[in-house]
């Protein structure tokens, strides 16, 4: 069966799956996307944060966005590029509202600020199945030529 | 506008993204953004649409190749001024 074209960049990131902090990518365009994750009860982390109080550490919750809002949307707008690249996360400012308990489904949405000379900067933000707001900020990446 | 009025605007822009080991001072001319004055690639993005927003100009590939060191973008900014 073939693949949608967005299940299709989500097979492809180069997150292994203890990694890969998207489940489905439910809208997306050339200036935004939004996708959403679950985050798992057996996501190795929350055995060690917090020791008997599992929590989502808040660097996940800013890689969980910069997959969606950076990974995805960046290989999207690449979607013609013939070459394979390389992206890195260059930058994040992300301010926090409320926490992920274990099993709780994130919806990450995220609107193109520019995307100019390999650099794509997005504004994030961050909801739970409540649509109570977890996150928001901005984050930007690079695309890396490889040699 | 006058070479000076360019030379401190970009100073201006330059200096926001200067790392914390490095002295708004240490910008001179002849000063290298990324090898001597630390800024990364990204934020070499971030100083060329700060110039085109602070000049009203539109830069491509090539000027960003040629964007090597404060006078370089000085000398960018006075030819697309002019053209």
């Amino acid at each position: 069966m073939l693949l949608d074209p967005f299940e299709k960049i989500i097979a492809n990131l180069p997150y292994g799956d203890g990694f890969k902090f998207v489940d489905h990518i439910l809208e997306m365009d050339d200036n935004h996307v939004i996708g959403v994750y679950r985050f798992r009860e057996s996501e190795y982390f929350y055995k060690h944060h917090f020791l008997h109080n599992p929590v989502t550490p808040g660097v996940i919750l800013i890689e969980c966005m910069a997959q969606i809002g950076l990974a995805c949307l960046g290989t999207y707008l690449n979607k013609d590029e013939k070459e394979s690249l390389n992206f890195v996360f260059t930058e994040s400012h992300v301010v926090f509202n409320s926490i992920v308990k274990p099993g709780t489904a994130v919806i990450v949405s995220a609107r193109k600020e520019y995307f100019r000379f390999g650099k794509l900067k997005c504004v994030v933000k961050m909801i739970d199945e409540n649509e109570q707001k977890i996150a928001e900020g901005w984050v930007s990446g690079m695309i890396i030529t490889s040699e | 506008m006058k070479k000076e009025e360019i030379e401190n605007r970009l100073h201006n822009i330059v200096k926001v993204y200067l790392p914390q080991d490095v002295n708004s001072k240490d910008i001179q001319p002849d000063s290298h953004l990324m090898q001597d004055l630390g800024i990364n690639s990204a934020h070499l993005v971030d100083i060329a649409l700060d110039v085109e927003d602070a000049f009203d100009i539109t830069l491509d590939e090539k000027d960003m190749e040629e964007m090597q060191t404060v006078s370089d973008s000085v000398h960018i900014v006075l030819r697309k001024l002019e053209s």
